[in-house]
């Protein structure tokens, strides 16, 4: 009786895991919704750590620009190889400055600087938080009531929603050269052509188009690394010790990562 | 048998209860549990692993909630605190953490001055000079400038103590202060507590599974087993407690045969 019982009740169990499954998730964001409130507001409390903002600036602004420099000159390059090629066939190599800056500044820049940023600095934020909250330092820090956000969270927030705008903006100089080099340089496309369909091509909208996507990047990153490390202990399935904060760093990267490649198509469709 | 102690409680359980949601019924760690914490004495709270002996802690610092019952602590319930007011009750505490919890970018000096530089209004060279006394009493001196991976598991603990201390606290709270090191350093370590509580007067509460020799160092001894709690001023009183779970516990860990009565 009670097989016949439980077999009866098979594919409800499904229905019960579904359940569950929902909850889990909308608890989660919930959590990381409680969290961002409490990063944002930690941003306006005092003392504030003047020397903390310029360390974060530091380390995810300054020391990106090696990467975003390399990622900057070949995407740049192979737009300038790629849209010669494609223009040649209808012979307006005269629209590659065009061309060129309109994709770094409305996609490439914004996008690919984001990706670059939640892959280097991203994962060591997410790690760094992790590691402090399995050692209890998070909790040491609460114990002597120093809010954690104010203290180092909320630092590393405001420092990733500085940069990563200015490191799009590199990012769109260095590519627009990249572009010039192998355009110009290489194809022979004429410079004067080069840099003047690009100043009538692009307009202030583009530009702001730009900077409002690299800004909520920016905010999706820092907001998923520095979240996903904070609540460790409280993602189902990351295991306990080093191994949580390794698939949860993992899992930061690839969320963010998502996330901005998603937003990206939302932001264009609203924004365009 | 549960003795009421008579001197000044500065923390107060009264029926709390906490549980657990397990995968596949309640995981009840406390149970109506009733207690009281005398001003100036050491309470030691030992159990088993997993008992809820950590809960206890984070229950007084406001780490947790109780699912009902209240924490006092003076005549404040931490339980029903805002974030606030949780805040102002925790400059009343010091804790030593079971890994010290240090942190491990800053030097040991810059851990120890960290509650000073970011709860006071000290001047640096009044924080410096409290910090080198410190480390002058807990004999770190010469390791200020080491960060916490260079320092041995005994230097940790010392490192954590001093630093639970810069605030001059009410209570400190200990979580498994002797977990990892070896005899000479437990004892090290017990003779450290003893002489800074001594200059210190402050309140201690030892969660430690150190059974029975860190009894040595208690006023009041409670202890967790499945649920149940029961509370003692003498180890000899554990095996004539009425609780049924605590007798098993004693006869089982401490080796006392049970005694009826």
């Amino acid at each position: 009786m009670s097989q016949t019982n439980s077999e009866s009740m098979a594919p409800l169990r499904w229905v019960g895991a579904l359940g569950a499954h929902t909850l889990y998730v909308l608890g989660d964001l919930g959590r990381m919704g409680v969290f961002l409130f409490w990063a944002v507001l930690g941003v306006f409390k005092r003392p504030f750590r003047f020397k903390e903002l310029l360390k974060q600036l530091s380390f995810i602004g300054g020391g990106s620009m090696t990467l975003i420099f390399f990622t900057a000159l070949s995407s740049g390059m192979v737009l300038g190889l790629q849209g010669y090629y494609s223009l040649h066939k209808f012979g307006a190599e005269g629209m590659l400055g065009s061309a060129v800056s309109l994709t770094l500044i409305m996609e490439l820049g914004p996008v690919l600087t984001a990706l670059m940023v939640a892959g280097r600095a991203g994962s060591a934020m997410c790690a760094e938080i992790g590691i402090m909250r399995i050692s209890e330092q998070i909790d040491a820090l609460e114990c002597m009531a120093i809010d954690p956000f104010r203290y180092f969270i909320s630092p590393k927030f405001l420092a990733a929603l500085l940069s990563l705008p200015l490191l799009t903006a590199f990012f769109d100089v260095i590519g627009i050269l990249g572009g010039y080099i192998a355009g110009v340089h290489l194809m022979g496309v004429n410079s004067g052509a080069y840099f003047s369909g690009m100043e009538q091509s692009v307009t202030n909208h583009d530009i702001q188009l730009g900077v409002i996507k690299s800004f909520i990047f920016g905010w999706l990153v820092v907001w998923i690394c520095t979240g996903r490390g904070y609540l460790v202990q409280k993602i189902r399935g990351a295991g306990f010790g080093a191994e949580s904060v390794s698939k949860v760093t993992t899992q930061a990267v690839v969320l963010s990562s998502i996330s901005v490649l998603v937003f990206d198509y939302l932001l264009t469709a609203v924004l365009l | 048998m549960t003795l009421t102690l008579h001197e000044e409680a500065v923390i107060r359980f009264v029926d709390v209860c906490v549980s657990f949601a397990g995968r596949m019924q309640e995981n009840i760690v406390l149970d109506q549990a009733n207690f009281t914490v005398p001003k100036g004495k050491t309470t030691v709270i030992a159990g088993g692993s997993g008992q809820g002996k950590s809960v206890i802690l984070k229950l007084i610092l406001g780490l947790l909630r109780p699912n009902s019952g209240q924490v006092l602590v003076g005549e404040k319930n931490i339980a029903t605190m805002g974030y606030a007011q949780l805040q102002e009750q925790r400059m009343r505490f010091g804790v030593l953490f079971q890994g010290s919890a240090l942190f491990d970018s800053l030097t040991v000096f810059e851990n120890i001055a960290l509650p000073l530089r970011e709860r006071t209004s000290m001047r640096n060279e009044e924080i410096v000079a409290k910090v080198q006394t410190t480390l002058k009493q807990l004999e770190l001196g010469g390791h200020e400038d080491k960060y916490p991976a260079q320092l041995s598991g005994g230097m940790k603990k010392r490192v954590g103590l001093a630093r639970a201390l810069q605030l001059d606290p009410e209570i400190v709270l200990f979580d498994e202060p002797t977990t990892g090191l070896d005899p000479v350093m437990t004892r090290e370590i017990y003779e450290l507590f003893t002489q800074t509580q001594q200059r210190l007067g402050y309140t201690a509460v030892i969660v430690s599974h150190d059974i029975p020799q860190i009894f040595s160092l208690a006023d009041q001894i409670i202890l967790l087993n499945k649920g149940e709690l029961d509370v003692f001023t003498n180890p000899s009183q554990i095996p004539l407690s009425s609780k049924t779970k605590i007798r098993e516990f004693a006869r089982l860990v401490l080796g006392y045969e049970e005694t009826k009565g």
